[in-house]
Parts: structure tokens; sequence; C-alpha cells
């Protein structure tokens, strides 16, 4: 038992070497071909891929054995216990708690606070860094929240998601009119990272269990959509943020 | 070697904090909702234990590789020795081609990798009964993504406001959705998402914040940022064009 744990690790560490692998082929091809020069700082940035591709194994085998199989059972629950109030408050949280852990944020968030103190837009003392950066974490957070409670309402109504999603472009062009020009490319750039590795198994799981409850529903139609949502409103809200920072 | 120790404890610390609402909400909902007991409780906490380590290891290496391979490679291709500039004229747009190159390359080659991707693209043959190829699907997504990000790139050296470039993609994406076949539009949307990785944004987000310190007149606050937008927004376009291209040749084949 414990040896064929040990085997698929070894496995999944595998996996996450060749998640790697194109961006290292990428890089020796141009350091060696182009720039024809020996990569600065290379013992230390050779660590630094160890420990991210061994961090990302770990963080991917703990998600697949407890939180996603949890996760995907209760949110199929819910969408068939068919309590609109509970549904509401899960999605939300669900939206908000996936996004806060998602190391693709934090990387994000953490270069946005060094960039803005650089450019003297906020102080340089290490804890409003850290304020500014948690404050965008979590305004991010709360805006894939409530993405996610719109993205179950529509499922549940039905509403055609292109409206929603035309609407919410709109709102990002209001925004980007009124909003300070140096939260801008930000705000643009945590559409896309709220994405990735929690929120997206969870959140599907969630739509396509909803859509396969409701009649007249398909899950490959209505069961997505939900993540298009999740990468709108974080834009609207890091512009709200910048307005509140910046001005 | 204590330093590290140091770090890294103190990392584990905020890990633990933000992996700490997902854990209660799962099991608040699991327990006073639903009012079941925890399926395999051993097994979740262990995954629970990795899942904390697992973040931490990564946020220390994000600091020690991540952000340097982006910095470095953006320093070393825009650097003035490299491009031949001596003299210290300033450089047109066109003398950085190298950086839009290798932009480029990391676009395509981590695109055409990118496991969701090949769900993704697994699911849309699926939808669309066969019309669409899988593999041809992932070759038009990560086109997308390295024309994005060689765009992208350019943007940032040029300095032209981002929101022009992303309104211009918006409307595209509108008329798409409105002329195109309806039943990939969901999956043209979430398709947007799936090409921006955990191991890619801070790589290509260090590579644009550097590039914008290093090209003379640029401000990294206001230019820096944009890239992940860009490999946001470009696969929905592909993905959209894709599929209506191929409802075309499957139109013209009927009628000959």
């Amino acid at each position: 038992m414990l040896k064929n744990h040990f085997l698929l690790l070894i496995k999944k560490l595998k996996v996450s070497l060749l998640d790697l692998m194109p961006i290292i082929v990428v890089v020796v091809f141009f350091q060696t071909v182009v720039i024809q020069q020996p990569f600065p700082q290379i013992g230390e940035v050779l660590i630094g891929v160890l420990f991210v591709v061994f961090g990302l194994m770990l963080f991917i085998e703990g998600l697949e054995m407890g939180l996603f199989p949890i996760g995907e059972a209760l949110a199929y629950a819910l969408a068939k216990k068919g309590s609109l109030f509970w549904l509401l408050i899960f999605a939300f949280a669900l939206g908000f708690s996936t996004t806060i852990a998602e190391p693709a944020l934090l990387a994000i968030a953490k270069e946005a606070a060094l960039i803005s103190s650089d450019a003297g837009l906020i102080s340089q003392d290490p804890d409003t860094l850290n304020n500014y950066a948690l404050g965008l974490r979590l305004s991010v957070a709360f805006s894939v929240g409530i993405a996610i409670v719109i993205g179950v309402l529509r499922i549940l109504k039905g509403w055609p998601l292109y409206y929603l999603i035309i609407g919410g472009y709109i709102l990002v062009m209001l925004m980007t009119a009124i909003a300070p020009k140096e939260i801008i490319g930000l705000a643009y750039d945590a559409g896309g990272v709220t994405t990735s590795t929690i929120t997206v198994p969870l959140v599907t799981a969630l739509g396509v269990g909803l859509a396969n409850v409701i009649k007249g529903r398909s899950p490959l139609l209505d069961g997505f959509g939900l993540i298009a949502f999740a990468s709108l409103l974080p834009m609207i809200f890091v512009m709200a943020y910048g307005l509140f920072w910046f001005k | 070697m204590l330093d590290i120790l140091f770090d890294f404890i103190k990392i584990l610390f905020y890990t633990l904090r933000d992996v700490f609402p997902i854990l209660s909400l799962i099991l608040f909902f699991q327990i006073v909702v639903l009012k079941q007991p925890i399926p395999h409780l051993k097994r979740v906490i262990l995954g629970g234990v990795f899942v904390v380590l697992g973040l931490s290891f990564f946020i220390m290496g994000l600091e020690k590789a991540l952000f340097p391979i982006g910095e470095i490679m953006a320093s070393q291709l825009a650097d003035p020795a490299f491009l031949g500039n001596v003299d210290g004229e300033v450089l047109h747009w066109s003398n950085y081609y190298w950086i839009y190159i290798f932009a480029a390359a990391i676009g395509f080659a981590t695109t055409i990798a990118e496991p969701s991707l090949i769900a993704v693209a697994i699911k849309a043959e699926e939808v669309s009964a066969g019309t669409i190829s899988p593999l041809g699907l992932r070759i038009t997504v990560a086109i997308g993504v390295a024309f994005a990000l060689a765009l992208g790139t350019f943007r940032i050296v040029t300095g032209i406001p981002l929101y022009l470039f992303i309104m211009g993609g918006y409307i595209i994406v509108i008329i798409q959705t409105i002329v195109g076949p309806k039943d990939l539009i969901a999956l043209a949307y979430d398709s947007g998402g799936v090409t921006t990785s955990t191991v890619t944004v801070p790589l290509v987000t260090a590579l644009g914040l550097e590039l914008s310190g290093v090209v003379p007149g640029r401000n990294p606050a206001v230019d820096g940022f944009g890239l992940i937008a860009f490999a946001s927004l470009f696969p929905i376009i592909s993905v959209l064009g894709y599929s209506q291209f191929m409802v075309l040749k499957k139109r013209m084949s009927n009628l000959k």
C-alpha cells in the first residue's frame, strides 16, 4: 500500500516536471543559441525549479486526495438538495475560498505590491506592502465569490450567457475610463489569474452538477460559463480597489 | 541554511491562513448543512497537509526560480549591449525582436503542453459532435497565445495603452459571439482561463515587469502588466474562430 503510494508520487513528480519542460526547453534554447552566455544565478534557479516541481506535485496530490472529491460531492449534493439559500451561500464561499488559496494570484499580488511601492504609489514599509497585497487578493476573491453566485443564478434561471458577458465587458470599459492608469494592467491580468489550479475543478463540478439536476439544461452547454464570470468580475473589482488606494 | 528554514516556516504560516477558508467551508457544509461525516477522514487530513506543504514549497520556488527566470530573460534580451546599441541612442521597437520571439515561444510551448487545455479540447470535440479536432484546437489556441504574448511584449516596448488592445479584442469576441455557432460559446469563454497556468503566470508577469523596467521611457506600474490579460483573451478569439472556420468548412463540403 505504502509502496504503491510512493510509486504514484514518483509518477506525479514526473507529470509536474513535464509541465515545466516546455519552459526549460525554450529558456535553454535562447540561452545557448541566442544569448550565448552562461545563465546567471544558475544554481539558485535550479534549486527553485526543484521547489516548484515538488511543491506543485504535493499541492495537486493533496487536492486530489481530499478537497476535490469532497468538494465535488458537496457541490453535487447541494445542487440536488434544492435549497436556494444554502446553494448561493456555498457558491459565494466556494469562489472566495478557492481564490484566496490560488498560487498564481499570490504571485501576482506580491509583484504588484513591489511595483506599486517602487513607483511611489504606496509607502515602502513591509506592513503596507503586505496589506496592499492581501487587500488585492481579498477583493479578487470577493469578486470571484459574487461571480460564481451570478453564474449559479444564470444556470438556474437559464439566462443566456452572452448577455451577461457583454454587459460585463461594458462595465469593464466604463471602469477603465475612470480608474487610475496604474491599476488597469494589473486589473486586466487579475482576470486571467483567478482561474487556475483550485478554482476551475471545483467550480466546474458545481456548474456541471447543477446543470445535470435541473431539467432542460445540458451539462455541456450550461455547466460551463461559470469560469467566464470568474475572469470578468475581478477586473471590475480590482479597478475599484485601485480607485480606493491611489486617489 | 537557517535562513531558508526560517523563511519556510514563515511561508508555512501564511499558507495555513490561505488554505483555512476552503477547509472550513467544506467542513461546515459537510457537517452542519448536509449533516454527514467526512468520508476517508485520514486520507483527507493527509491531503490537507500535502496541500499546505506543497503550496509553501511552490511559493519558495516562485521567488527563487519563476520570478528570476522571467526577469533574467527580459533583462538579457532587452540589454543594450545584447542589442548592439553601445552609443545609448533610443531604439526603435523593431530592435527588440528577440523578446517578441521569446515571448511567442514561451506562449506556444506552455500552451500546447497545458493539461487543462487538452481536457477542454476533448470536451470541445464532444460538444461539436466531431466537427472540431482536439489537436487542431490545441494548435490554434497555442498559436493564439504565442501571438498574444508577442503582441503584449510589443505593447510594453511601445507603451501603447493596454485598454485599446483589450477593447479591440472584446469587440472581436462580441462579433464572433453574435455570428458564430452558439453551442461552443461557453466553452470558448472558459478556455480563456485555462491557458494561464500556475507556472506560466509568475514567469510571464516577471518578464513583462522587468521588460518595462529595462526599456527606456517605460514605467513598470503603468506598462508592465497586461501580458496575462492578452493570454486570456486570445484563446477565446481563437476557439471561436476555429469553430466558425470548421462549421464553414463543413458547409462548403456539403455544398459540393
